[in-house]
Order: C-alpha cells, then structure tokens, then sequence
C-alpha cells in the first residue's frame, strides 16, 4: 500500500473545532521530492491541513504515515517532529541574533558546534543572509526576517518541508526574489515540500501539484495544467482564474460535440451529453477573441457573437474587457490590441471561442425538456 | 518651611555618613523583599506559564483570581498571616510570628500574584504561532517552554520588578506580621511610619528618600524594557 515514492500519506484526517468540521480529507499522499500546493481562499483549512500533517495538531479522526509507519497524534509525534520544518506567515523569529536563529533547530537537537557551524554558514550562504549574520532580529526587514525563517527551517536539513503562505507579507518585488531563490534551494536539495497559499500565481509558479481547497476538503488535485484547464466544478473554476462560468442546458448534439442553451444563445462546444442535461461551461478568458465591426474574414472558431463592452478593467500587463453578448463574457486583451481595436465601454465587438477551448463540467441530473 | 529644609538637609546628612541604623534598616528591607521576591518568580512565572499554556475547565476563573490577586491589600495578608502564625493559630508551632521570616512569607504571598499575573500576560502576548514553530523546530514540550519564557524574558522582568516594587514599599503586612523591632525586624516602611509619628522627620525623609530612589531605578529598568520591541 505505502509503495515507493510517497513520503507523507494521510488517511481520512478530520479535525472539528468547536462542533465545526474544518478538515475532512479522505486521501492524500505526497510524492517524495515534489513540491506539492494547497491553495484555496481564507478559512479552506490549508493551514489546519498542514499542521496536522506536520504532527503539530491533533486529529479527531484518520491516520497520518511517513514513509509508510503510522504517526501518532499528539505529543508522541515527537520523533516524526524531528524530520521536518515548518515556515509560517510571519517569521517567528527568536529575540536574538540571526545566526542563532538559523542555529536553533540544530542547538534544539543537541548538534555539535562544528556540526552547527557548518549547517549555519551553509544556509546563511544560500539564502544571502550571511552579511546579517550578526545582527539582531529585532533589526532586519520582513524579507530579510523570512530568509532568516527559510534558513533556520533548512538547516536542520528536513526530510519534507511546511509553508504556510510564507510570502505573503511581502512585497512583490521581495517576494519574487525569494521564490525563485526558494524553488533553486529545494530542486537542487530534493526537498519534499507542502506549500500553502492563497495565490494561484506562486502556486502554478512552484508546484509539481496542486490540490484546491475550500471548507475543510480537497476539491480537486493535479498538475498545474489539468486544474487550470479542466477544473472539477464552478468553485475550482472560479479559483483557478475562469473568468466565466455559464449554466446552460444542452439543446442539440452531433457527433463528439453538442449545442447548450446559454440564456437564450446558442453556444457549441465539444463532449459526449444528452439532451436536456444540465452543463457548466468555463471559459477562460485568454481563449476569447475580440473584434471590431465590420466583421471580415472567415473565423475559425464555430462561437461567434456580438456583443458590447460593459467594462475595462486594467490588470496591470493587460486588460480586463468585460461585455454583454447575450450573457455575460470576459476576455483578456494586450495593450496593444486594446489600442488597436481602440475598445471602450459601450462600443460593439465580435467575440468568439473555439467549441474546444471550452471545459464542460456536467451537472448530472438531465431534466425533461418539455415537449 | 524650616522644617522641610532642615529634615531634608539631616537626611542627606544621615544618607552620606552611612548612618548605621539607616544602613541596617535599608539592608534588612532588600533583604526581606528580595527574598520574598525571589520565591514569587518561582511560584510566579512557572504557575502563570503553566496557566498561560494549558486549556482546563475554570481557566478563566482562576486568571480572573490572579489578576485580582495582583491588588491584594498588604494589610489583609498581613491579617491572615498574622492569624496563621498566631500562636495557636495552624501554623503556630512554626513560631515566627514578629520575624524577619513571617514578613518574607507575607510578602511573597503579596508578590506572587503580581508576578504571576504579568507572566501569564506575557506569556500569551508571544505570537500564537511561536509555539508550534518551535515544535516544528523539533523542540520537546519541555524545551517549548523553556524557549518560549526566554523570548518572554523581558516582560517576565518586567514582572518580578513589579512585585518587588509592590512588596518593597508596603508597610500594612510587615508590621503586622514583622512588628516592627528594632534591629530586628524593621524595615524602611515600619520605620519611616513610626519616625514619622514620633517627630523624628529627618530620619523619616531619609528613608523616604531611599524608597523614592529604589522606586525611580525599578521604573527607569521597567520603561527600558517596555520600549523594546519584539523581532518579526
């Protein structure tokens, strides 16, 4: 059962807090040296996911295994404590000098100096902290402060490491630079690490896997790409950043594709349904094309509708163009097309999606049309 | 007017010379604060760390007895002491009622609470997290707490300063259970108190004199201490 390659496995781990069930996870297992995230809004229970499987809470129910022996609950976690770290939001540092910080973990385990010194100057070096090495905690910037807790965390040279949302504090010019030293650290050490936050791009940027989290349970676990591009219902959809998410019910099919009825529009797209079942279409808003009327050329995409702009919205690298084309769509435009198409709110475009570019979740329970 | 300014100016005479029954008055008050002091941070900072890291039923009960505890009038201790130390009171056969000994317990039980009130405070201002980082680190339960009442040293001082600043300047408790005899059991309260009722205002500025200076040092220490900040 526990075969190789998994380090961390959790059988139906439940935790209730104050009469409320916050986790309620059926089966996970984390592969060694994968760099696994949990993302989800605030209050899905990544944090409460991840100290359980860290040994640092109790579990009201389930079992939890390291390298295939059963860790129990508690206090008597104790030894599977030791092969672990965990870094948290804030930095938690000790009130004393950046170098003893990096140091405790080892002084905790009785280390020999020589031993503590060489770990130490090793992580400080990694990091690029050892120019703090004397100063003071109380002393240093809050992504100095994380690099400390990353270093301190590392030293003790952990068999799987814990983060929670240990970034976002930070600015985004720090952050960047500490994720991007952070993946290097843990690719070239092989280090097995859960990471939890609420941000999507960090996740999609560090992760072998990711797993969606939302009140306590695991909606759904993959690869980056299969999550991002078929997600398994509306709420992951939403999280994973489709823009939109139509209902509809399928009205014609053909073949491998089908015709869904979209508040009164007809849109195509592709998969095996009945008629009258109920569907959820996610469109991802790179997948939607804009143009200008007078509409020339051939289109490739079956999905043509006209539409009007509602809103633009910026977001920084591009924008946001929201419009109204018998039901609601989003689409994401370059600057440059956005000046090129001169869009604005209230002007008439032609918008189109390939039938394929669609992710159809079915809603199961197919309902009578009537006659 | 006159007799402000001679008092003051025989005080500062007495101050100088080393007056020896000033000397030994101002000794036996550090000595019998000290001490009771020293078992208050015993009793003190481990009951409220304990307090401060265990969940039990009645919890609120008992920080709510602490925090009440911490402004126990001086001159109820010294009755209830002073009625278990009677003679044939239950702690009678101890036979230190009117000593230097009786005075030491009826401080500690004056600073204990003040001690323990600020280190459960303190205790529970450290961030939520810090706990289970240091779990994480690997610590046992024991290094936990160790570790955690390091980073809570300062206000931890902070607090057995307190209960000294309380025990050292409290007057009710040490003369009822100390007496207030001479070379032997009186301190600079009793005796500001009594050289006060006697006349005797140069002695009493004196002492009055040093309370003010221990009191300034105890708080010059404390403020030092609460304008540190924590690190991230």
């Amino acid at each position: 059962m526990n075969g190789a390659g998994h380090i961390l496995e959790g059988r139906n781990l439940q935790v209730v807090r104050g009469g409320n069930q916050v986790l309620d996870i059926r089966a996970l297992r984390v592969d060694e040296g994968e760099i696994l995230s949990l993302i989800g809004p605030n209050g899905a229970g990544k944090s409460t996911l991840l100290h359980t499987l860290a040994g640092l809470v109790g579990l009201d129910r389930g079992e939890l295994f390291f390298r295939g022996e059963r860790v129990s609950s508690g206090s008597s976690a104790f030894p599977y404590r030791r092969k672990l770290s965990m870094v948290f939001q804030e930095p938690l540092l000790f009130d004393t000098t950046v170098y003893e910080n990096v140091a405790s973990g080892l002084k905790i385990r009785g280390e020999s100096r020589a031993e503590i010194q060489r770990r130490v100057a090793e992580n400080l070096e990694r990091f690029g902290i050892d120019s703090l090495r004397h100063r003071s905690a109380r002393k240093i910037s809050g992504g100095e402060a994380q690099r400390v807790a990353l270093a301190r965390a590392l030293a003790i040279g952990p068999e799987i490491l814990f983060l929670d949302e240990p970034f976002s504090s930070l600015d985004l010019p720090t952050r960047e630079s500490l994720i991007e030293d952070l993946e290097w650290i843990l690719r070239q050490t092989g280090t097995t690490a859960v990471f939890a936050t609420h941000d999507r791009m960090e996740a999609l940027r560090l992760s072998d896997r990711l797993a969606v989290m939302n009140e306590g349970r695991i909606l759904q676990i993959g690869p980056p790409p299969e999550v991002m591009n078929q997600p398994v219902d509306e709420f992951v959809a939403s999280f994973v950043g489709v823009e939109t998410i139509l209902v509809g019910r399928v009205v014609k099919k053909d073949g491998g594709s089908f015709v869904a009825d979209i508040m009164g529009q007809e849109v195509e797209a592709v998969g095996e349904m009945k008629l009258g079942e109920s569907v959820v279409f996610c469109i991802r808003p790179e997948n939607v094309t804009l143009a200008v009327l007078p509409f020339k050329g051939a289109m490739s995409a079956r999905n043509v509708f006209t539409g009007r702009i509602t809103k633009v919205v910026p977001l920084g690298l591009y924008y946001k163009v929201q419009l109204y084309c018998g039901f609601p769509l989003i689409a994401y435009v370059t600057r440059h097309s956005l000046e090129n198409l001169s869009l604005e709110e209230g002007k008439e475009v032609v918008a189109s999606f390939k039938a394929t570019s669609i992710h159809v979740i079915k809603k199961g329970k197919p309902f009578e049309i009537s006659p | 007017m006159d007799l402000i300014f001679e008092g003051i100016w025989k005080a500062l005479v007495l101050l100088v010379t080393l007056d020896p029954e000033v000397f030994q008055i101002t000794l036996l008050s550090l000595q019998v604060s000290g001490t009771a002091t020293f078992i208050s941070l015993f009793l003190g900072v481990s009951g409220g760390t304990l307090v401060a890291l265990t969940e039990f039923p009645g919890r609120k009960l008992v920080v709510s007895l602490v925090n009440t505890g911490m402004g126990l009038p001086p001159v109820v201790v010294g009755l209830f002491v002073t009625i278990f130390l009677w003679r044939n009171g239950p702690l009678g056969f101890l036979g230190i009622l009117y000593t230097p000994a009786a005075m030491i317990a009826a401080q500690a039980i004056i600073a204990t609470p003040i001690v323990m009130g600020i280190s459960l405070a303190a205790i529970q201002a450290l961030p939520k997290n810090l706990r289970l980082q240091i779990l994480a680190l690997g610590a046992t339960r024991l290094q936990m707490v160790w570790i955690l009442v390091k980073e809570a040293k300062l206000p931890l001082l902070a607090g057995v300063m307190a209960g000294f600043g309380g025990v050292i300047s409290e007057v009710g408790a040490s003369i009822m259970v100390g007496g207030n005899i001479k070379g032997y059991s009186r301190v600079l309260t009793t005796a500001t108190v009594m050289e006060t009722s006697r006349g005797n205002f140069d002695v009493a500025i004196a002492l009055g004199i040093i309370l003010l200076l221990l009191a300034y040092l105890i708080n010059l220490a404390l403020t030092h201490i609460q304008q540190r900040e924590r690190p991230r």
